[in-house]
């Protein structure tokens, strides 16, 4: 690499945004190879970013590797446009790759970075999902050496994670993984899907959208290809529970702001400290509000 | 068609660099088996033997002689310096060395078996006793809760481990019983070779009398090929139809166990019968 190298000033458009055109074309690299294995964790050497690991530094290398200027970004922090990690992301783009549209409306996106979550709607073949990722492997709660691991995924050995899945069945009559639940992807590797809860895991599977899963401090990139096939590691004779959000008289909880009952829902505490629900998706929230009050108006 | 289920033919294993004088300068007649020139280990050297279905083969000899290492290198513990052997099984043959570590770790997921000495190397402490029982299943691709269950309870039972401790923490179980899940553990698969490497070492006489029972009857209902790795005579003679002898890593003496222990040939086996009978 000749680091005197400077582009010329009719290709500068050419390197565009944040990372520099080497770090560019090494992440596009490895996005090529994780598309090309589904699943398997491909290590690359994440770059230092402004900001500490930890914060979604994955997910915005894989971001600031594939936007361009025609690209539009929709950034989420555990469902919501608003929260702090995701206008700091947002932010940071719209300042280092001029011309890139923001927006908070999913249809609108082509590109969409998420912590934790997975939107309501269904994604397109032309958008692409990206989400942060804080432990890539989930053989690491049942192993320890890197190099054991690497071995156990080759050989898609996974009997120790059912292992602990049998043990949670064991003692608590069900599986008790809440989030990061292990998916395996085209009947070989499993993947730990990022934190997102049980509810999203489904949408992982036959997703139009290509999916990449981006860890910056454990520097590794895999991707869950579009149409692949993404199954919950389970046993034949236990099928996979997502959260039902019922309540002590069995009924399906329902959004305390726009009234759906087919949605992710975050627990609240209101004034008077009881609890309320809400839908996690905010976007999605604001769209299923803005649906019923064009009703009223019409009504 | 003979039912030989496996050949081992000039087994070796040296531990360290080695050097050419390391075999002619070890062994029974140099009394040691740490090579004078370059401190290598010949921790066993040129051992050949055949084990038939349903047939228990006794390993004997002082501690250091190379039975555990023997058994080590079948079970792909540890890899031979030299020598070959033949796993018969189905009518298939694998040449067991020659297999890649992902064909060796699939032999020995579901088609071998294992009881060590030592419980904390054979049992996975961090999950219950039917968990551990599962893991060798869930290795051979059985994936039903139900199933898992019912067989792991089964063999429990049949181990004589009470099944209301079947979802304990084996840790807390006495060293007979953590022996008995090994032995559970290690027959899930139905395994046609089974290797135990001084199964009972370390318990009182009733609970090895028990244990010995245990196996013998498994043996029996199983037509299971065994590996007997032990120092105890009273061990060999119980369960061995044929006996190896080993000192400082050499076969001195091999041959049908009442034999061996009525007219045992080379002194040091008359040595060790004298001071055990």
């Amino acid at each position: 690499m000749n680091i005197h190298y400077e582009f010329p000033l009719e290709e500068v458009g050419y390197s565009f945004g944040f990372l520099d055109e080497y770090a560019k074309k090494e992440v596009r690299r490895t996005i090529l190879k994780a598309i090309c294995i589904p699943g398997y964790q491909t290590p690359y050497a994440s770059r230092e970013m402004p900001m500490g690991r930890g914060f979604g530094t994955g997910g915005l290398q894989l971001t600031l590797a594939l936007i361009g200027p025609d690209d539009t970004l929709k950034v989420i922090d555990q469902g919501s446009d608003d929260s702090v990690n995701a206008v700091n992301l947002r932010q940071f783009v719209q300042l280092t790759c001029p011309g890139v549209g923001v927006t908070e409306k999913l249809e609108e996106a082509t590109l969409i970075q998420s912590r934790h979550r997975i939107p309501e709607v269904a994604l397109t073949e032309a958008q692409v999902l990206v989400l942060q990722v804080p432990y890539p492997d989930p053989l690491v709660v049942v192993e320890s050496s890197e190099a054991r691991r690497k071995i156990m995924h080759a050989e898609a050995d996974y009997s120790r994670l059912l292992v602990k899945l049998y043990e949670d069945i064991v003692h608590f009559d069900e599986i008790t993984i809440s989030h990061r639940y292990p998916t395996r992807i085209n009947r070989h590797y499993v993947i730990d899907p990022s934190p997102i809860p049980r509810w999203d895991v489904p949408k992982l599977d036959q997703s139009p959208a290509l999916i990449l899963l981006g860890a910056g401090r454990e520097k590794k990139i895999y991707a869950v290809p579009p149409y692949s096939v993404a199954e919950p590691l389970v046993f034949d004779d236990v099928p996979f529970r997502v959260e039902d959000f019922r309540d002590e008289h069995g009924q399906r909880r329902a959004c305390a702001r726009c009234g759906a009952i087919n949605s992710f829902l975050d627990e609240y505490s209101d004034d008077n400290n009881a609890k309320i629900y809400q839908c996690s998706d905010s976007a999605y929230c604001d769209g299923q509000l803005a649906q019923h009050q064009q009703r009223e108006v019409k009504g | 068609m003979s039912n030989r289920i496996l050949e081992v033919r000039g087994l070796s294993r040296i531990y360290g660099h080695g050097c050419p004088l390391c075999v002619e300068s070890t062994g029974p007649e140099n009394d040691t088996n740490i090579c004078p020139h370059c401190s290598s280990v010949v921790a066993v050297h040129g051992v050949s033997f055949d084990l038939f279905r349903g047939e228990i083969l006794g390993i004997i000899g002082e501690s250091g002689s190379g039975k555990s290492s023997t058994v080590k290198m079948l079970y792909f513990d540890d890899a031979p310096t030299e020598g070959e052997a033949i796993f018969f099984d189905n009518g298939e043959r694998h040449e067991l060395f020659q297999r890649n570590a992902a064909q060796q770790r699939s032999l020995r997921n579901k088609r071998f078996g294992m009881v060590y000495q030592n419980p904390h190397l054979g049992l996975n402490f961090q999950v219950s006793a039917g968990g551990n029982i599962a893991e060798r299943m869930l290795m051979s691709d059985v994936a039903h809760y139900g199933e898992i269950r019912r067989r792991a309870q089964e063999l429990l039972l049949r181990t004589e481990v009470l099944p209301e401790r079947m979802d304990q923490n084996p840790k807390t179980f006495s060293g007979g019983m953590q022996q008995r899940v090994q032995i559970a553990k290690a027959l899930v698969t139905r395994p046609p070779l089974l290797f135990l490497d001084e199964v009972t070492t370390g318990l009182d006489l009733s609970v090895q009398a028990a244990i010995l029972d245990l196996i013998l009857e498994i043996q029996q209902e199983l037509d299971t090929a065994m590996i007997v790795v032990t120092h105890d005579l009273g061990v060999i003679r119980l369960l061995a139809g044929r006996t190896l002898v080993m000192k400082y890593g050499r076969v001195i003496e091999a041959g049908l166990t009442d034999q061996i222990l009525e007219d045992p040939q080379h002194a040091y086996t008359q040595r060790l019968v004298a001071s055990n009978l």
